[in-house]
C-alpha cells in the first residue's frame, strides 16, 4: 500500500485528507500504530475513521469517551446475572466447579475488547479521549501499545488481527505523556479554501459554481470574526445543504434566505449577535 | 549562533536519524531511542527520497502535541538543509528572551541594573493626562512607608520580585475560596459515603447480593471571580501589579475572569491564561491603546452587564473591582450600574489602593455612589494588604 492509495481510498468515500494527514493514516496502517488526531471541533476527525472503515470494509467499532467512563463499560464485564443462575443450577444437579464460571461464555464484550478478538481487523474509534478519566488513559496504555487485554481470571487475550485505532482529543484535558508517545500524531485545522471547495464538490456535487464560491468564501471569512463557535466543515456542509435546498443561487441576491440559514453556521445567541445583517452583506459582497 | 552540522562520522541514515531525533530532543520534543527505529521503519515503508513524504512521516511519528506539530517544519528544515536555526532549547531560559518584546506594562526592571532603576522616571513621574484631581491628592496623601519592603506603597514596587508576589497572593486568595462543597451529597465515583439506596436496586439483578457498591460525596462548589481592573491615568501607577495580581488570580485554576476599563472594557482572560508570553503581551498591547487615559467606571460596568455579565456573573460569583473610583462621568449611574450587578453576583469587593493610605476619607462622589452595594471596601495599596485579603475572602 502506497500514500496515493490512502489518498484515493478516502477520496473514493468522500473524504479529503490532506498530506500530513494522509501520511500519518498511511503510517497508522503500515506500522500498526494508533493515531491521535487532536483539532477544532468540526474538522472531521470522527469522519476520518468512518471513512476509513468504508474504505477498507471494516467494522466501525466506536468508543465515546465521557466523564466516569471505566472498564466495565470499555473493556469487559463479567455477566453475574448468568453467572449466578448457573450456580443456582449446577447446585440442583449438584456440585460446580470454578473454571467453569470464568469462561467466554459468562464475558460481556464491550468495545475495546471487541476491537480486539475480531478476526477481521476493525477501525476502532475512540472518540473524544480526553473528556474521559486519567485512569482510564492507563487501561489503554496495554491495548494501545500490544494490542492485548488481560483479564486477571483468564489470562492475556492478544488481538488476532490489529485493528486501525483512531483516538480524537479536542483539549478539554492535557492527555498524559504516556498515552501521547504510543500515538502517532495529526493536527486537523480548519481547511484551506481549495481544500474546502475540494471537500464541497464532493460532498455535494449538486451545488453551483458560483453558489459554492460565495458559500467556501463566507465561511472562511466567518472563521477570521471572533466567534465563540467557529463552524467547522459539518456546519459549512450543512449551509450549503440548506441554501440548494431552497433554491438560492446566488447568495447576495436572497438576503432573506441566507438569514434564515444562518442557523446553520452559528449555534450561540452571542455569535448570532456579533454577525448582523450588514456584516453578512460585507463578507458576500467581497465575492461578488 | 549554533549551527546544526551532521558530525563528520555520521555513518549514513542511522546515525543521522539518531542525530534528527537529538536535535529534536534538544528542542523540547519528547522522543527517545525508540523513535529513531520507528523512523527508519517508517521511512522504509513510504518513499524516503521524497522530502515531503519523509517530513510527513516524521511529523506525524515525532511530535507529541499541536505545538510541537506546528514547530516540527522548521526543526525538520534546520536538521536536514542545515538552515542554520539557532536551538531554541525548552531548557534554555525563554523568561530572558521573551521579556524585551513586551509592551511597556509588562517590561519588569532589573533591579540593580541601573543606579536609578527605581525611581523609574517613566513610570512615576507620568504627568497624569486623564486624572488631575488625582494628580492633586498625591502630595497630600502619603502611604505607610517604612523600609520593610512589603509595607511599600505599590507604586514604588515594579520589580520582578514583587510582582511575582502579587500573582502568588492572587493564588492564595484564588486557593481561599475555590475549595467549596456542596451541602447536598451526590452520587460520585468515589467517596466517603455509600449510597444504599443504589446499591440496593442494583442487587436486585444480582440476585440480591449487593456486588456493586454506589458511592456518594459532596460535590465542590467552587466560587467564580469575575476582577475588573481600572488602567485609567490615575491608576497607571499600580497597574503593573495589579495585572500580575490578575494574572495569578486568571492561572490559579479557579474559575476567574478578568476584565481591564478605562474608558473602555475588554476581557483579557484569554491574553492573561496565554502560556506564550510574547503573544500574551501582544494581545495586552491592543488594550494599551488608550491604557492610562481617563476614567469611565460607570460606562465600562454598564457595557460589562451588557456584554458579557449575562455569562459571567451567577449566584456563586464575587465581583472584584479594583480600581480608585475617581470616575469622570456621572456617580449615580454608577450606583446603578453596581445595584444590577449586585442582583446577579454573590458579593461586590472594591479594592482601593487609596483606602491605605492615612487620613483618605471615600469622598468622591462615585465612591459615595459605590459604598451602599459593595460587601466590603477594602485597601490595596501594598503587597501586605493584597495578601491579607485571603481571609476576608474566606468568609464571603
Amino acid at each position: 500500500m502506497t500514500l496515493s492509495d490512502v489518498q484515493n481510498g478516502l477520496a473514493q468515500q468522500g473524504y479529503v485528507a490532506d498530506d500530513r494527514l494522509a501520511m500519518a493514516l498511511h503510517l497508522a496502517q503500515t506500522l500498526g500504530r494508533p493515531l491521535l488526531l487532536e483539532g477544532p471541533a468540526g474538522v472531521g476527525k470522527t469522519e476520518v475513521a468512518k471513512a476509513m472503515a468504508a474504505w477498507h470494509e471494516a467494522r466501525l467499532i466506536r468508543l465515546q469517551c465521557y466523564e466516569g467512563l471505566d472498564a466495565s463499560h470499555a473493556i469487559y464485564e463479567w455477566n453475574y446475572q448468568r453467572q449466578l443462575l448457573a450456580i443456582r443450577a449446577a447446585e440442583a444437579r449438584g456440585g460446580t466447579s470454578e473454571a467453569q464460571l470464568f469462561t467466554d461464555d459468562y464475558l460481556l464484550k464491550r468495545p475495546l475488547l471487541e476491537a480486539i478478538s475480531a478476526d477481521v481487523p476493525p477501525v476502532l474509534l475512540i472518540d473524544e479521549i480526553d473528556r474521559a478519566d486519567e485512569e482510564f488513559e492507563a487501561y489503554l496504555l496495554e491495548i494501545l501499545s500490544d494490542f492485548q487485554i488481560t483479564i486477571p481470571e483468564m489470562g492475556t487475550i492478544s488481538a488476532k488481527a490489529r485493528p486501525i485505532v483512531i483516538l480524537t482529543a479536542n483539549g478539554t484535558r492535557d492527555l498524559s505523556d504516556a498515552l501521547r508517545r504510543r500515538c502517532l500524531y495529526s493536527f486537523l485545522n480548519y481547511p484551506s479554501r481549495e481544500t474546502e471547495m475540494a471537500i464541497l464538490r464532493t460532498r455535494m456535487p449538486e451545488v453551483e459554481g458560483l453558489l459554492a464560491r460565495q458559500i467556501i468564501e463566507v465561511v472562511q471569512n466567518l472563521r477570521k470574526e471572533d466567534l465563540e463557535k467557529t463552524p467547522g466543515i459539518a456546519e459549512m456542509l450543512d449551509w450549503a445543504a440548506a441554501l440548494s435546498g431552497l433554491g438560492v443561487n446566488d447568495l447576495s441576491q436572497s438576503p432573506e434566505a441566507v438569514q434564515a440559514t444562518l442557523v446553520c453556521l452559528l449555534k450561540t445567541a452571542a455569535d448570532y449577535d456579533a454577525v448582523p445583517p450588514e456584516v453578512m452583506d460585507r463578507l458576500i459582497g467581497k465575492v461578488a | 549562533m549554533q549551527v546544526t552540522r551532521f558530525p563528520a562520522r555520521a555513518q549514513g541514515l542511522a546515525d543521522r536519524m539518531a542525530g534528527f531525533v537529538a536535535h529534536l530532543r534538544g528542542n523540547g520534543l519528547r522522543v527517545g531511542p525508540q523513535e529513531t527505529g520507528d523512523a527508519l521503519a517508517a521511512l522504509a515503508s513510504i518513499e524516503a527520497t521524497d522530502v515531503r513524504q519523509a517530513r510527513d512521516a516524521l511529523c506525524a511519528l515525532m511530535s507529541g502535541d499541536a505545538d510541537d506539530w506546528r514547530r516540527f517544519d522548521e526543526l525538520f528544515d534546520a536538521y536536514w538543509f542545515n538552515a542554520g536555526k539557532q536551538r531554541t532549547g525548552m531548557a534554555q531560559n525563554t523568561h530572558v528572551r521573551v521579556q524585551s518584546a513586551k509592551p511597556m506594562i509588562w517590561q519588569t526592571e532589573v533591579q540593580g541594573d541601573t543606579p536609578d532603576s527605581f525611581s523609574d522616571p517613566q513610570d512615576t513621574s507620568t504627568p497624569d493626562s486623564g486624572d488631575v484631581h488625582a494628580e492633586g491628592m498625591e502630595g497630600k496623601l502619603i502611604a505607610t512607608r517604612t523600609d520593610n519592603l512589603s509595607r511599600r506603597d505599590l507604586r514604588e514596587l515594579m520589580d520582578e520580585q514583587s510582582l511575582r508576589r502579587a500573582e502568588a497572593a492572587a493564588l492564595a486568595l484564588a486557593r481561599a475560596i475555590r475549595d467549596r462543597r456542596s451541602r447536598r451529597r451526590k452520587q460520585a465515583r468515589r467517596g466517603p459515603t455509600l449510597d444504599i439506596r443504589r446499591i440496593q436496586r442494583a442487587s436486585l439483578a444480582r440476585g440480591g447480593e449487593p456486588l456493586d457498591l454506589f458511592r456518594r460525596a459532596r460535590p465542590p462548589r467552587p466560587m467564580r471571580i469575575v476582577a475588573l481592573c481600572d488602567v485609567s491615568g490615575s491608576m497607571t501607577v499600580y497597574s503593573r501589579v495589579f495585572l500580575a495580581f490578575l494574572k495569578g488570580l486568571v492561572a490559579s485554576g479557579t474559575d476567574a475572569d478578568a476584565y481591564l476599563f478605562h474608558t473602555r472594557l475588554m476581557r483579557v482572560t484569554d491574553a492573561l491564561r496565554d502560556h506564550d508570553t510574547l503573544r500574551a503581551a501582544g494581545r495586552l498591547s491592543l488594550m494599551a491603546e488608550g491604557f492610562g487615559g481617563g476614567t469611565d467606571i460607570s460606562g465600562s460596568l454598564e457595557r460589562f452587564l451588557e456584554g458579557y455579565g449575562a455569562r459571567a456573573l451567577n449566584g456563586r460569583t464575587i465581583v472584584l473591582i479594583l480600581s480608585d473610583g475617581y470616575c469622570s462621568t456621572d456617580s449615580h449611574a454608577l450606583g446603578a450600574a453596581l445595584a444590577r450587578i449586585r442582583r446577579k453576583a454573590r458579593r461586590i469587593v472594591w479594592l482601593n489602593p487609596l483606602k491605605g493610605w492615612e487620613n483618605y476619607q471615600p469622598v468622591a462622589a462615585a465612591i459615595q455612589a459605590a459604598l451602599p452595594h459593595l460587601d466590603a471596601h477594602l485597601p490595596a495599596n501594598t503587597l501586605d494588604a493584597l495578601a491579607a485579603l485571603e481571609p476576608e475572602f474566606q468568609r464571603l
